[in-house]
């Protein structure tokens, strides 16, 4: 059938464990240029996940996608310049540059539009994005018509491209990928406090304006970096999936941007590596599948935010409060209307089929309205309000208050009544 | 009433409770959005004709509790009652005024149009809107004293005037039970007493209006009926009886000033 | 001349004409419902879409890779809502996780099977190929009326006009609901509309729009059509109607001078040879949202400063 021969290639590499390449590669022994790219995907790795925790406690993850598209009219300006100048289009550092600056001007017009017109952010973004691509586009096919942009290459940029890099390439990206590390490490101090509390931040002497251009700036540097080896579609990956998959496990920023630093740099690691080894894994599409199965790892099974916990958790609430509900109604002689109510009750044999309490049923029922009126008091309780607010109010009270705070709820209900 | 055994979309209901006479009945009602209930077990009776306030302290479920009964939020538990039928069948007779600030007031449309969506249902998917439809919403704006506003993009409104507007829409729907959620907050003296002018016919021609209300010292003026909820339900009934010093404290504990209380003790009484 | 404009001009003119209208209509609701980057998420899965189709097909073949393109889109909706909610990530970026895999996941699949040989590749996905699609069997206008000419137009005018006649109904059916649940979410869950199913139904029709348009011309259209006009379009008028008609206008501006512009710009600089007329309709849109941007008479927000 079609479909065997076609994914063929892909049975084979999965079946060649264990590969020494890619032992070698994991342990930076495919080479000089191999080990250069990989340090630097790391390094990029970590820097992106880093910077790409504040764009996300920003809520700005998509402009990343703006910036990332508007570096190929960027690519293309460079290399005409460069080649109508005499040089080689092709040098990297020109081309980056390049990129640079047209990346700069799609982050001022998406500022723009948001500032001075009634368009909100994502809009904004599209437009750029769409528009400086399509421009680049245009840019590319007038290049391809020029004597020396047959061999140019810069379709290498739309998916990255690491395979045969050149030496003084794969410098610029490790050491690119270092530079915007040490930039995020120094800088997370300020970012944290701009993303969490801009008002405290402004009143503390910071320049929210200010801290927030250089993290545009550094954004804009890790999509730079990340073009050549990622490519400019999927850079944004680097900077969207592992803050992402980060928040799944802690809800304090410092731990964020570490955890989504080192969620960025094994990816980058492990993406950069596995691609040295054979021909048809690219760069790009590795690392952000790794990125992405770190993602659904922490989607999944994450124990405080994950979505595994999240729908137990939510389980236990709905029963709990089905059983509070359903004792309340058999201590005030109410009906029972909701099926799951009547069926944790016989299950707990608190109630027989036809709604009436068993003994032990009214025994419980007894204690969860006299805890359901010490709950309400100590809501309305200005010493105790605090504590009951913060808590589901469906627990036992002992387990929660101490036995004075509970005498002194006592004390303003009349003696907890019982259920005749 | 014997017990009917009904199939509801939020699991399976064994019986639904008497509530002939009532424009809106709630039981059992549970709303959480996250570990704990916003809303628990709440059971909530108005009368028909009845103009009830809904009153209880900041996150204690007044809006949630709105949002529940028109399926708005989705709750853990508890059914609903609309003249005595359940909510799907009696949705034609209800209108709803949801908070201002939940709304785009950007969105690229004229008050007159606003009005109009409170006949949605009405035209449907394809029927075309016709003179007595704009001439029915002109009357609505009329009503809330919005006439020469009707051509005027939303966005250039005051907050009093969204107010409104929202209500304008409202009365279009043509219904017999209003819900309103803080049809007072933020809005200018003269809005206000327009608003409750409103709702008062509406009292008059025999309509039910139930109001989310943060302004206690207003209640016994404007409403007849008062529903105190902190989480679960503290009081409900006639203004005299529903709320009095006792209930409130129960509701806001100590977070009232005692002053205020008292003088609107004597007020309620 | 004129049978050289029926033949070369008239059918890739139609077809970009009609791909703008498709993706511009459904893109006003994204724009003000502020899920404008929806229609960029989706452009992007459009090539695992064809790469799967094609793999599963065994050959270039245009249906198997449209449906593995649709089938694609309503994945990339299902997990962007999927993350979103069950996760409780913001959309933005929701809509960046769900891309960029679906993306990656694709250029993987096409560097792992042989499909070199053949003409599948991502640059061909992203910007189309508008200038091909020509009507050899043209000899004139009488073509039009000839009905062994029109059988050979491009199977592609065909099917973008099919997918936009039906978006174009659909808005027409479903106006009142989207602009209700669109302004006002509760208020219309009050009067009984499914609000879900219209915004998931949204989603999908301009899941349509993108592959339709990506068929015809290729990704960037899209994303740009979808955002540009619309985007524009809200920035001269107060009135949703009006905005829509006024998108359609800005739409078909952009499709009509960025194909004559590609096609006979660089003629009139003197370069021998024209430009891409994808990238040059998305350019003319982005100059129209710029002007718009700058006297459109409804660009400032209420209390905005000038």
């Amino acid at each position: 059938m079609a479909v065997g021969w076609q994914l063929r290639p892909w049975r084979r590499w999965l079946t060649r464990a264990p590969d020494p390449m890619l032992r070698e590669a994991l342990t930076f022994g495919l080479g000089y240029n191999a080990t250069l790219v990989t340090l630097g995907a790391t390094a990029l790795g970590m820097a992106a996940g880093g910077a790409g925790t504040y764009l996300f406690l920003r809520k700005r993850a998509l402009v990343s996608d703006a910036v990332s598209h508007a570096t190929l009219p960027g690519i293309c300006l460079a290399f005409m310049l460069m080649v109508a100048l005499g040089g080689d289009g092709r040098f990297l550092p020109g081309l980056l540059l390049g990129s640079a600056v047209t990346a700069g001007l799609g982050l001022l017009c998406v500022a723009a539009l948001v500032r001075r017109t009634r368009l909100t952010e994502d809009a904004a973004i599209g437009a750029v994005l769409s528009v400086f691509f399509g421009f680049g586009v245009v840019l590319l096919t007038i290049i391809q018509t020029l004597p020396a942009g047959r061999q140019a290459g810069l379709e290498g940029f739309l998916l990255g491209s690491t395979a045969g890099m050149l030496l003084p390439d794969a410098v610029l990206i490790a050491v690119g990928g270092a530079l915007t590390l040490a930039l995020v490490a120094v800088l997370h101090r300020p970012f944290t406090l701009v993303a969490f509390d801009p008002g405290y931040a402004e009143a503390t002497g910071w320049r929210t304006g200010g801290i927030d251009l250089v993290l545009m700036a550094l954004v804009m540097a890790v999509t730079v970096v990340g073009l050549k080896v990622v490519g400019l579609i999927m850079v944004v990956a680097l900077l969207i999936i592992p803050p992402v998959a980060a928040r799944f496990w802690t809800d304090r920023a410092a731990h964020l941007a570490l955890i989504a630093g080192a969620i960025g740099g094994v990816s980058g690691y492990v993406g950069a590596a596995v691609s040295a080894t054979a021909p048809g894994l690219p760069t790009g599409p590795i690392i952000v599948l790794v990125a992405f199965g770190m993602f659904a790892l922490s989607f999944l099974a994450a124990p405080g935010r994950g979505v595994v916990a999240v729908a137990l958790r939510h389980r236990r609430l709905q029963g709990a409060i089905h059983m509070r509900q359903g004792l309340l109604a058999l201590a005030t002689g109410q009906p029972i209307y909701e099926a799951l109510t009547l069926r944790l009750l016989t299950r707990a044999g608190l109630a027989r089929a036809d709604g009436v309490a068993t003994d032990a049923g009214r025994a419980r029922a007894a204690k969860a309205l006299r805890d359901e009126r010490r709950w309400d008091v100590a809501r309305s309780s200005p010493s105790l309000a605090g504590i009951a607010a913060t808590h589901d109010g469906l627990s036992e009270i002992e387990t929660v208050l101490t036995p004075d705070q509970i005498a002194e709820i006592d004390a303003r209900i009349d003696a907890p009544r019982e259920v005749t | 009433m014997a017990p009917v055994t009904l199939a509801s979309d939020k699991g399976r209901v064994i019986g639904t409770p008497d509530t002939a006479g009532q424009a809106l009945s709630v039981r059992g009602m549970t709303v959480s959005y996250g570990a704990a209930p916003v809303v628990f077990s709440v059971d909530m009776d108005v009368p028909q004709g009845a103009m009830m306030a809904i009153v209880g302290p900041n996150g204690a479920g007044k809006s949630t509790l709105l949002k529940a009964v028109l399926g708005i939020v989705k709750p853990l538990s508890g059914q609903v009652r609309v003249f005595d039928r359940a909510l799907k069948e009696a949705l034609p007779r209800v209108a709803y005024v949801p908070q201002r600030a939940s709304v785009d007031w950007d969105f690229p449309t004229r008050v007159i149009d606003v009005v109009m969506m409170g006949m949605t249902r009405e035209l449907g998917l394809l029927r075309r809107v016709r003179p007595h439809h704009r001439a029915r919403a002109m009357d609505c704006l009329a009503r809330v004293g919005m006439t020469d506003f009707a051509a005027r993009q939303i966005g250039q409104l005051s907050g009093g005037q969204q107010q409104r507007v929202f209500l304008a829409r409202a009365l279009a729907q043509q219904a017999d039970l209003y819900l309103l959620d803080e049809p007072f907050a933020g809005v200018d003296a003269a809005t206000e007493a327009a608003i409750i002018a409103v709702l008062k016919e509406l009292r008059a021609e025999g309509k039910t209006v139930v109001a989310v209300h943060h302004d206690l010292s207003t209640v016994p003026d404007y409403f007849t009926h008062a529903f105190l909820i902190n989480r679960s339900r503290i009081a409900q009934g006639p203004v005299a009886e529903a709320f009095t010093p006792e209930t409130l404290d129960r509701a806001y504990g100590g977070r009232l000033a005692t002053a205020p209380v008292a003088q609107m003790a004597d007020t309620g009484a | 001349m004129s049978a050289d404009f029926v033949a070369l001009s008239l059918p890739p003119l139609v077809i970009g004409v009609l791909a703008a209208i498709a993706c511009a209509l459904p893109g006003n609701f994204l724009v003000l419902r502020r899920q404008a980057l929806i229609g960029d998420a989706i452009s992007h899965v459009v090539l695992p879409g064809i790469v799967v189709g094609f793999l599963l097909a065994g050959t270039v073949s245009t249906w198997p890779m449209l449906l593995g393109a649709a089938a694609a889109s309503l994945v990339a909706v299902a997990m962007i809502e999927g993350i979103r909610r069950l996760g409780k990530v913001e959309p933005g970026a929701a809509m960046g996780v769900t891309f960029t895999t679906l993306f990656a996941a694709g250029v993987l699949l096409l560097e792992q099977s042989d499909t070199s040989s053949v003409h599948l590749d991502v640059e061909h996905a992203l910007y189309g190929n508008l200038e091909s699609l020509i009507w050899i069997d043209a000899v004139g206008w009488q073509s039009l009326v000839d009905p062994v000419a029109l059988a050979g137009l491009p199977p592609e005018l065909g099917r973008i006009a099919m997918a936009t006649l039906g978006i174009v109904i659909f808005m027409a059916v479903l106006w009142r609901p989207l602009a209700v649940s669109t302004f006002d979410e509760g208020f219309a869950r009050s009067v009984g509309l499914p609000t879900g199913v219209i915004g998931v139904a949204l989603v999908v029709v301009s899941a349509l729009a993108a592959v339709a348009a990506f068929d015809a011309v290729g990704s960037i259209i899209v994303i740009a059509m979808f955002i540009c006009p619309p985007a524009a379009a809200r920035l001269v008028t107060h009135r949703l109607g009006a905005q829509v008609g006024w998108s359609l206008v800005f739409a078909v501006i952009a499709a009509v001078a960025g194909y004559v512009l590609a096609g006979h710009g660089p003629l009139w600089l003197g370069f021998a040879n024209s430009v891409s007329a994808a990238g040059m309709i998305a350019t003319v849109s982005g100059v129209i949202l710029a002007l718009a941007a700058v006297f459109g008479p409804a660009r400032h927000r209420a209390g905005q400063a000038t």
